[in-house]
């Protein structure tokens, strides 16, 4: 699974683009599907292992790592706080084991803040606020969009 | 003592956080320093034989399209070639030809990318090819950029769309030069900076390589003035410029070696030493 999000990032993820600057991430898949029962250091590990990856192919050395790192320590704040105290949580945070309307507000919360992060390092300014601002959300649409419909896809019945 | 211990435990998650963070930031902060962390980019062999696998595959995609580009240039070549032919049998022996300088390395294009504030291009030929950092990147249409760090047989370099670096274009009519600069934003347009007021300018003009630095030669297209206006309280125009090179569709492109940059270079320190201990 880490290898083929990898390769589906940087080989077609990359490539794609509406209107320029529009680029949806949905390697951070990874991170957000790991089993909850995952130590806390292993989580943010492997999302630094993911991160760098990613860097590593996209000559982005740092920036990729930064972000999922970050989303990689907020995790278990972000299911805490979506998560009503009387569900019984699953121990997979996935579609199907918490259904559509969870997994949705998972999903975005994660990755507006990874996206966030991600582009205002990648600018490095705040001088381009409104812009990068714009950038954050339609590709957050794009990869939130990205990341559900791959999900119903992998794991229809 | 024990007291430290039990923090450092009680708050390791916190502190495992914040050290591949910081980590992270150093990467982010280093990576233009590339001899230390030469091996963390699309060069490396891992990274560039993947591209360079899924390359092999895509590229019979574009191949009429290459086609088309190449035999264009090729036509241009021999018009070239004739015309310089007649020219130099026409002076006779005593014509001496002077810019032999220049080697031209043909690489192909494995990974680039238009859409990030900072774009890279990776190549398929390295250090056993003869690339060395600081060679400039041409395609038959235009400039594209310049290498930064070689691995043995795969290379890296700063496309034009890349913030941090820009080459030095020139006014092909009236010969005023200034930095080229890419700001993000369209692939199709860079703004070339420090023209002064007092210089005519038309949209359409031709820009081209100055010459001044050794990485290319002087002439290579660069693009053709877009639009340009006087922004007031300011003492140089705003210039847009139409790329000449389309970036997204770059495939086949030629590294260029300066045969006698280590020459200049040596020369030009040799000045700013002397002017230093004047």
């Amino acid at each position: 699974m880490f290898i083929g999000l990898v390769l589906t990032q940087v080989l077609i993820l990359n490539h794609i683009q509406f209107s320029g600057f529009v680029n949806p991430y949905i390697y951070i898949l990874f991170v957000l599907l790991l089993p909850l029962n995952t130590p806390r250091y292993a989580v943010l590990i492997f999302a630094f292992l993911m991160g760098i990856s990613i860097d590593i192919f996209s000559n982005s050395l740092g920036i990729h790592a930064f972000a999922t790192v970050f989303i990689g320590y907020i995790r278990p704040l972000v299911i805490r706080v979506i998560s009503s105290r009387e569900e019984d949580m699953s121990d997979y945070p996935g579609l199907m084991q918490n259904g559509i309307g969870w997994f949705l507000s998972y999903v975005s919360i994660m990755v507006l803040v990874h996206h966030t992060v991600l582009f205002y390092l990648e600018v490095f300014t705040f001088a381009h606020f409104f812009s990068t601002l714009m950038r954050v959300f339609f590709s957050s649409v794009f990869s939130i969009f990205a990341i559900v419909l791959s999900q119903l896809i992998v794991f229809r019945d | 003592m024990r007291g430290l211990l039990r923090y450092l435990i009680n708050n390791h998650v916190f502190l495992l956080f914040l050290f591949l963070e910081v980590v992270s930031l150093i990467f982010v902060f280093n990576f233009n320093k590339y001899q230390s962390v030469q091996y963390l980019n699309s060069s490396n062999r891992v990274a560039a034989s993947v591209y360079n696998y899924f390359d092999s595959v895509v590229k019979y995609f574009e191949l009429a399209k290459d086609n088309e580009i190449l035999a264009k240039e090729n036509a241009r070549l021999k018009s070239q070639h004739s015309f310089l032919q007649n020219r130099s049998d026409s002076l006779g022996s005593g014509f001496v030809q002077h810019d032999t300088n220049y080697r031209y390395i043909p690489a192909r294009i494995i990974n680039n990318s238009v859409n990030k504030t900072l774009n890279y291009i990776t190549l398929n030929k390295g250090s056993s090819d003869g690339v060395k950092p600081d060679m400039g990147i041409i395609s038959p249409t235009g400039i594209v950029g310049v290498v930064i760090s070689v691995s043995k047989s795969y290379s890296l370099g700063f496309s034009l769309l890349n913030s941090r670096w820009g080459p030095s274009g020139k006014l092909k009519k009236s010969g005023f030069f200034g930095p080229i600069e890419w700001s993000g934003g369209d692939y199709r347009e860079a703004n070339l900076m420090e023209i002064p007021f007092h210089v005519h300018l038309a949209v359409g003009d031709t820009i081209v390589t100055s010459g001044h630095s050794a990485v290319f030669p002087e002439g290579l297209l660069i693009g053709t003035v877009k639009e340009f206006s006087q922004p007031e309280g300011e003492s140089f125009y705003k210039i847009k410029i139409q790329l000449a090179t389309d970036f997204r569709s770059i495939h086949f492109v030629d590294i260029i070696d300066n045969i006698d940059k280590e020459e200049l270079q040596k020369l030009e320190s040799l000045i700013e030493n002397g002017a230093t201990n004047n």
